[in-house]
Order: structure tokens, then C-alpha cells, then sequence
């Protein structure tokens, strides 16, 4: 019982994925382009309203420079940093403040690295003695963590995937292989390549297969010196791509979203799946 | 007696060349002298395109003095040089990569029996130039020419800001 409730309490807090009509969660890369010998980057990573702003608070990142006030009821992610070889390698100069977590990477190898959060989870919501009540966890977890007296039970299967490209010298593309688990990006045109004026083509798949009729959503950063938000909206058509031209160059934020009733197995109810990236356009 | 005869394919061959006298490119770039606080010199890029692909690099001028090759750090900022050509290649390379360049105009001659010239079919190209300054700006510059030239043509660009004028040279 004071399990329930204890769960409850920290799932008000906790974000499945944090759901992008409250507030957005991005990473910031300082380039995404970059020449010479072993460069670095910097991201930043917060959530927020506005883009790029940090004005909420930071994305807490496992292993990265997590502070003492870790307990504020979000469960830090693990960020996966792949490099163009395969290999993994952790951020460096770690450091979580007020409104964002900040951290280094450095690019020894030529090629196109990959910074991605991912998550996958359920979401069970449930009426129990006339209170609705949520649980979140692993589906193998589920069925212990429901009363007998569970009543309209929906159960939500949850992916979110959040991902940034920076290439150092030649773009290579060995980051694109997907885990076939959730909504991904098999980039057409290289993440890395992107120029104002220009159209991009990029592919999206869910569960490893071509994920059709999704919505995606392109919005530039730099919202905060101009009145219309700017988002182009579009959606995948039956091979799971879309194409975006480029109004001008800058950072820009996509998010792809996925929300289905359809084509579920028990006793999941609800299939929801997003990814979101930034982009980097330059000038042509 | 077969020694001889090598000599005088060689001499055959010699004369062969300077017959067919190839035809020339020569490309004058005006570093423009600008009056700022913090002046450095620019990076600069030549290729050659053709229906907007790259062809051949000509020339790229950047720091090449500096330790650990940290001059190479900027070489993007050449953007459109950087995307068509130099992000695929291993630089330094011999006699393509040089110095950056002092306010002036300098010379590049480009012969038709060599490279890139002597690989170049017959049709219709565009010199293209762009160049970036350290805390300055960036501009790129385009010059059509048709290769090989059927007459002596000289057609030239004048840049904004980061470029004064080009000119083009071409003869058969």
C-alpha cells in the first residue's frame, strides 16, 4: 500500500519520456563539423521550453557531473557515446548546474559520432478504490506491481530515443546501425551535411521496421528574438521518410512521435514512441 | 648503338611536347589590405567544379607553421571547400597546401600538360575561390571558363570583403 503510494508520488516527477507539450529535452553540441587533428566538443544538456534556452533544468546524466541534488525526482540517464569505430567512450568534465548539465568530448577518430540517450519503459495506469493510480517500470515487472482490484487498466509501452551526430573530417555512416528497438533514424541524407536552402531526406523506423504515418516536427532554435514559433510539421509516408528543406541555417530541434492503439499485444494498450535529435545547418 | 637510339626517342619525344604547346591557366588572386584591430591573414581555397561538382583542388592556403597541425583546426570554415573536397583528405598535401598569403595579388599559372589541367575533358568550368579570416568573414567567388580555351580569354570577380579581384587567364 505505501508502496503504491510512495510510487505514485515518484511518478509525478519522473517523466516517461518527457513529454514534448511540457517542455523539451535536447543536448547542444558546440559543432557538429570539425576539422583538424583529435578535436573536442562541448554539449550541453537541459530541458527546457525554448530552444536552445536553458531556463528549467538540467538533463541528469549518469556517470556526469552529477551533484548532491540528484534525488529531485528524476532518475539520471545514461548517455551512450559511439564512436565511429564501435567503441564507446565517456564525456569528460562532467558538471550538472542549475539549468544544465554540461559535458566534453573528445573526437579522436575521424568519422561520425553518436550521443544518444535512449529509454524504454511501461507505464501502467489503473483505478483502485476510486483513485486512478500510475506505475512505471519493465513489462516483466508489471503483474506483481497490480492489485487484484486494478480496474481500466492501461498499459502504455514506452520508447524515447534522443540523439546527436558530430562528425570530425569525413562523415562515415557505422553509427546508423539501429537496435531495432523503438523509433530511429536511418539517415538518407547525413545528419552532417545539412545546408540552408538544401533538402534533407531522412528515414524513420520503428521496431526496426519503416515507421509510416509518423509525426515529425522541425522547429529552429533562436525562438526567443521572434514572435511565430517557425516549425515546419510534416509526417513519414509508408517507407517511414520525410524530406525537410532548410529555411536558413542555425541549430534546429526534430522530434518524430508515434502514438498507436493499434497493432498491440496484450496486455500493452497503448504504443508511444518518440525521437528527437539537433541538427546543425550550416550555410551553403 | 641502343643506347643511341634511347637518346634520340628522347629527344623525339621532347620536341613532341614543346610542339603541342599546351595550353595555359593563370588565376591572380587580390588578398585585399584590410584595416582592422586584429588582422590575420585569410585561409584560402581554389578548385576546380564542373555542374556543381568538384573536380580538382588547386591551391589552399592556411597555417601550415603552426605545432600539432593546429592549423587545421579552421580548415572547415572554408565551408564549401571543406565539404566538396578537404574533409576526405589528409592534410598537409605537397603542392597543394601553402602558406597563408599577405595583402596583394598573387599568381598561380597552371600548365595544360600537367595536373589537374591534362585529366580535364573537354566542356565547361568553373574556377571557384573561397576564402575565411580569423575573427573576419567568409566569402566565396565563382569564375566560368570552358577548358580547352579556343582563344585567350581573360574574365575576372571582385569580391565584398574577404576577396578583392580575381582574375582568370586562359589561353590555347
Amino acid at each position: 500500500m505505501k508502496h503504491i503510494f510512495r510510487c505514485t508520488l515518484v511518478v509525478l516527477t519522473i517523466s516517461l519520456a518527457v513529454p514534448a507539450q511540457a517542455h523539451r529535452a535536447w543536448m547542444l553540441p558546440s559543432a557538429t563539423v570539425l576539422s583538424g587533428e583529435s578535436p573536442w566538443i562541448t554539449v550541453d544538456a537541459a530541458v527546457s521550453n525554448d530552444l536552445f534556452y536553458f531556463e528549467h533544468v538540467p538533463l541528469r546524466l549518469s556517470g556526469i557531473g552529477e551533484s548532491a541534488a540528484k534525488d529531485e525526482g528524476r532518475a539520471p540517464m545514461p548517455l551512450h557515446i559511439l564512436a565511429p569505430d564501435g567503441s564507446t567512450l565517456e564525456g569528460r568534465n562532467g558538471k550538472t548546474g542549475r539549468y544544465r548539465t554540461t559535458f566534453d568530448v573528445p573526437l579522436e577518430q575521424k568519422g561520425t559520432y553518436k550521443l544518444a540517450l535512449a529509454n524504454a519503459r511501461i507505464m501502467a495506469t489503473y483505478t483502485e478504490n476510486g483513485e486512478r493510480v500510475r506505475w512505471m517500470g519493465p513489462i516483466d515487472q508489471l503483474h506483481k506491481n497490480l492489485p487484484e482490484a486494478a480496474e481500466d487498466l492501461q498499459v502504455i509501452q514506452g520508447s524515447s530515443r534522443m540523439e546527436v551526430f558530430v562528425t570530425s573530417g569525413s562523415p562515415s555512416d557505422s553509427v546508423f546501425v539501429p537496435t531495432n528497438r523503438g523509433l530511429e533514424l536511418s539517415p538518407v541524407t547525413h545528419p552532417n551535411d545539412l545546408y540552408a536552402g538544401e533538402t534533407a531526406e531522412f528515414r524513420f523506423t520503428l521496431d526496426g521496421q519503416p515507421a509510416a504515418d509518423v509525426a515529425v516536427v522541425v522547429i529552429p532554435g533562436g525562438n526567443r528574438y521572434r514572435d511565430a514559433l517557425g516549425e515546419i510539421r510534416t509526417m513519414t509516408d509508408a517507407d517511414g521518410k520525410v524530406s525537410i528543406t532548410w529555411p536558413a541555417a542555425g541549430m534546429y530541434w526534430m522530434e518524430a512521435q508515434y502514438d498507436t492503439a493499434e497493432g498491440v499485444t496484450a496486455p500493452v494498450t497503448r504504443r508511444r514512441a518518440s525521437y528527437s535529435a539537433t541538427l546543425e545547418v550550416l550555410a551553403l | 648503338m641502343h643506347k643511341s637510339l634511347l637518346v634520340f626517342c628522347a629527344l623525339a619525344g621532347g620536341l613532341a611536347t614543346s610542339l603541342t604547346s599546351a595550353a595555359q591557366l593563370e588565376i591572380e588572386v587580390q588578398i585585399p589590405r584590410l584595416q582592422v584591430a586584429e588582422y590575420h591573414r585569410p585561409y584560402v581555397a581554389l578548385w576546380l567544379e564542373q555542374d556543381d561538382q568538384h573536380i580538382a583542388d588547386i591551391a589552399v592556403w592556411y597555417d601550415l607553421r603552426l605545432a600539432d597541425q593546429e592549423g587545421e583546426k579552421w580548415l572547415k570554415d572554408l565551408r564549401q571547400w571543406w565539404r566538396r573536397s578537404g574533409r576526405g583528405l589528409e592534410m598537409p598535401i605537397d603542392g597543394l597546401s601553402a602558406a597563408t598569403r599577405p595583402p596583394g595579388t598573387h599568381r598561380l599559372q597552371l600548365d595544360g600538360a600537367q595536373a589537374p589541367l591534362e585529366k580535364l575533358e573537354p566542356g565547361a568550368y568553373v574556377l571557384v575561390i573561397e576564402a575565411a579570416r580569423e575573427v573576419g568573414g567568409r566569402e566565396l567567388l565563382r569564375l566560368p571558363f570552358q577548358w580547352p580555351p579556343q582563344q585567350s580569354l581573360t574574365s575576372s570577380a571582385l569580391g565584398n570583403s574577404e576577396l578583392g579581384r580575381v582574375r582568370l587567364s586562359v589561353s590555347p
